[in-house]
Order: structure tokens, then sequence, then C-alpha cells
């Protein structure tokens, strides 16, 4: 949870935040705050609300009271630097299963800030690129994962939103997300994830029990 | 990396963009545009096969059978505006992009026009023979289908957004845009008509056009309005 002076130094924090679906409540007055460089970690059982919390955070839900701010303002108040900020991996991919990969990757070059890094290079170090030609639709769900990796190491953004990031990856694949998470927070970014499993990194975490 | 000042591509790239890929995605699954254009070109042929082959009906009766046919393909292709990008998540990645949502939608009824009001107006000179309309008033029904069929995708878009969380909201969507598409249907007949009766018509090319200027501009605003609501 996070306190007074946390909150007003943090780049990424909420306050207070409270979610109702129907007439459930998913979660009432919860709090977070995150500096550059930390990874924020919601944890709960199936159903406890941490996509719910992830989609309330990028808008696509709307809060019953609470506050979301990115660098001291609400978000409300600037959706577009708020979104321009981050990239999310939902749990599904988004991407066009007709499309090749990329393909796929060239569309969502035009929506966010690009980083400078190549395309063939991202690919090869998420062991994708010979998949280049083929559509997204004959790759295995984990493959997929990876495309979806690619977009976020390609976008030149703060703020990784990641929603089990882990689903559908093998061994090699969940220590190639911890690796490249360590990585965006070295580099100073900012990384919220929720996960069922224990989170082994070399950085600091902060948690959410919802 | 944590450069404040980073680059947002242009509004108008992503709206391109947009266009660019639901085109390309149309270029690989052909069934989804020729499907809408099939029924428009069986209603057409089918009607004279039924109602015999007397001039004087078919010249008649033309107008109408052509504008009610294109209006009720446009309305089958209008489902799957936005149904596979809801299914396979891609439509929540471009309401969290920092695009601003109405120039999207616009991107992406304007790839559905392409794929699906184009083609009708390209085939109506082909079916147009069967009902013996002559070379002019064929210029005035492309002219007024050009127009009509962009006021129907845009009007169309809304219905879509406002249904594309519910499955099966076929029958739903059609009741939604029916009472909105009626003046386009009506103005539109009646503006071929007029031309087969060398008649002054051009008021009805102006009324399309206003229609379909007022549909650009208000239209993708409750799009996006939609989208947003569709997704909660």
């Amino acid at each position: 949870m996070a306190t007074e002076s946390e909150a007003l130094t943090a780049q990424f924090s909420g306050r207070d935040l409270t979610l109702f679906r129907g007439d459930r409540c998913l979660f009432r007055d919860i709090g977070f705050a995150l500096q550059a460089g930390e990874l924020l970690l919601f944890e709960g059982s199936n159903g406890s609300g941490k996509t719910s919390l992830m989609k309330a955070i990028v808008g696509l839900l709307e809060l019953e009271s609470g506050v979301i701010e990115w660098n001291g303002k609400p978000v409300g108040e600037q959706r577009q630097v708020f979104h321009g900020s981050l990239v999310w991996m939902a749990h599904r991919v988004g991407l066009k299963a007709d499309l090749t990969l990329v393909e796929n990757l060239h569309f969502e070059s035009s929506l966010r800030p690009q980083s400078a890094d190549d395309l063939d290079s991202v690919l090869e170090r998420l062991d994708i690129s010979r998949l280049k030609p083929l559509p997204l639709r004959s790759l295995s769900a984990g493959q997929q994962r990876r495309v979806a990796l690619a977009r976020m190491l390609l976008a030149d953004v703060p703020l990784w939103l990641m929603d089990e990031p882990f689903t559908n990856l093998d061994r090699e694949g969940r220590t190639l997300v911890m690796r490249l998470v360590k990585e965006h927070l070295a580099e100073g970014g900012l990384c919220a994830m929720a996960a069922h499993q224990d989170v082994d990194i070399d950085a600091t975490v902060k948690k959410v029990v919802l | 990396m944590s450069a404040p000042e980073r680059e947002v591509p242009g509004m108008l790239d992503s709206l391109f963009a947009v266009a660019r890929r639901d085109l390309l995605l149309a270029w690989k699954r052909p069934g989804d545009v020729l499907n809408p254009l099939f029924f428009f070109a069986m209603v057409c042929t089918l009607f004279p096969l039924a109602v015999g082959p007397s001039a004087e009906q078919l010249t008649f009766s033309g107008p109408g059978v052509l504008w009610v046919a294109a209006l009720l393909a446009m309305l089958i292709a209008l489902n799957s505006l936005f149904l596979s990008d809801f299914d396979d998540g891609s439509l929540e990645q471009l309401l969290v992009s920092p695009q601003p949502l109405p120039l999207l939608a616009i991107g992406k009824t304007a790839a559905h026009w392409l794929t699906s009001g184009l083609p009708l107006v390209l085939v109506s000179p082909i079916v147009a023979i069967t009902y013996r309309m002559p070379g002019s008033v064929v210029v005035v029904l492309m002219l007024t289908l050009t127009l009509g069929t962009m006021s129907l995708s845009l009007l169309g878009s809304i219905g879509a957004a406002l249904t594309v969380g519910l499955h099966r909201g076929t029958a739903l969507l059609s009741l939604l845009i029916l009472p909105l598409s009626m003046p386009v249907l009506i103005i539109g007949a009646n503006t071929v008509s007029l031309a087969a009766g060398n008649e002054t018509y051009s008021a009805g090319v102006w009324a399309l056009a206003a229609y379909a200027v007022g549909a650009l501009s208000l239209a993708p605003y409750a799009t996006a309005a939609a989208l947003r609501i569709s997704n909660e």
C-alpha cells in the first residue's frame, strides 16, 4: 500500500481504487506507488480482479472511485500522454491472425513511439525470426506471445503492463520474459505485472494483493 | 529511454495505417468482400427473371430494386466491421493507443467502404444493363450510390460499434441503422428515377452529398464513444 510521501514522488501511482462489476465489489481502496526501475506485482487468485484492475488502469473500465496518476497528474486528464507512455500485453495478444508478424508489427509501429531497436535483432532475441513469412494463425500460442513481447520491445515507452505474461510460454520463454523485464527496469522503466506464480527478480518489487 | 519527448506517430499516419491494415486483411480473405457483392448482383439479376422482361416495368422498378439491394448488401457487410478486432483483442489495443479513436474509426470505416461500398458502385453499371438503363442514368446511379454507400458505411459504423459486444447482434444492428438510412434510400432511388424520366435530379444528389458530409463529421465521434461502451 502506498503511503502519502511515497505517492508524492512516484511516477505511477493509484489511490483508493475501488471497482464494481455489476453488484460485486472486485476490490476496494487499494493503492500503489511506483518509481522508475520498480516492478509492481498484482497478486490474487483466479477471478480476484487482476485483469479488471489492469483494464481500469488503461481506461477500459471505469473505476467506482480512486485516482490513478502518471507523473503526478491524473491519467484521466492526460489520456493521450499516458497511453503514449505505456504498452499493454493483454491476455489476448491483440494481433491479426491473417497477417504475418512483420505486417502486424509494422502496423503497431504507427500507433506508438518506437525505439531505435532494429526489428530483425529483436526477432532474433525472441527466437522468432524464422517465423517471419508465416501468418500469425499458423504460430503456436507461445510463439504468438513472443510476438506480443516483440511489440513491447519495439515500443519506446517507460511503462509495461503485463497481464499474465507467462501464459503459454515454455521455461526458456519465462526466463526470457524475466530477463527482458529486468533490463527494462534497469534502463529506468516501470513494469506492472499480474501473475499467479512467484516472480524471482533482482529489482525492487512492490506487491498489491487483491 | 526515459527522455520525455518521445515522438508519437502522426495522427494521419495512424489513420492510413489502420485503413491499410484492413485492406490487407480484406485482400487475404476475399470471401468477406465478395459475399455482399454476390448478394447484390444476385438480387439485381434475379428480379427481372421473376417479374418478366417487360421493358416498361423494368425501367420503372430498376432504380428502386438496385437501391434496396445495395442497402441490404451494405447491412450484410457492416456486421463484420469491428467483429474480428473485438474477438482477437486488437480493438482493446486500438483503444489504449495514444491515437485519437475517432480518427482510427474513420480509417476503419474508409477501408470498409472501399471493400463494400465501392465494389457495389463499380458493379452497378453491369447489373443496370438488365434494367435497360441508358448511359446517362447509369452515371447518376453510380454517383448516388457512391454518396449513399458512404453515408451508410459511416452510419453503420455507429451501429456496428454498439452491437459488437453482443453476440449475434445483426438483427439489432439492422434495427438501429434502418431509420437513419431511410432518407438515403428514398432520396437515392428517387433521384435515379427522376434522371430516368428526364427530369431535374440535382437536388437529390446535393441532398445525398450533404447527408454524407454530415455523417462524416458526426459519425466518427459516435462510433468512438460506442466502441468504448462496448468494451466495458
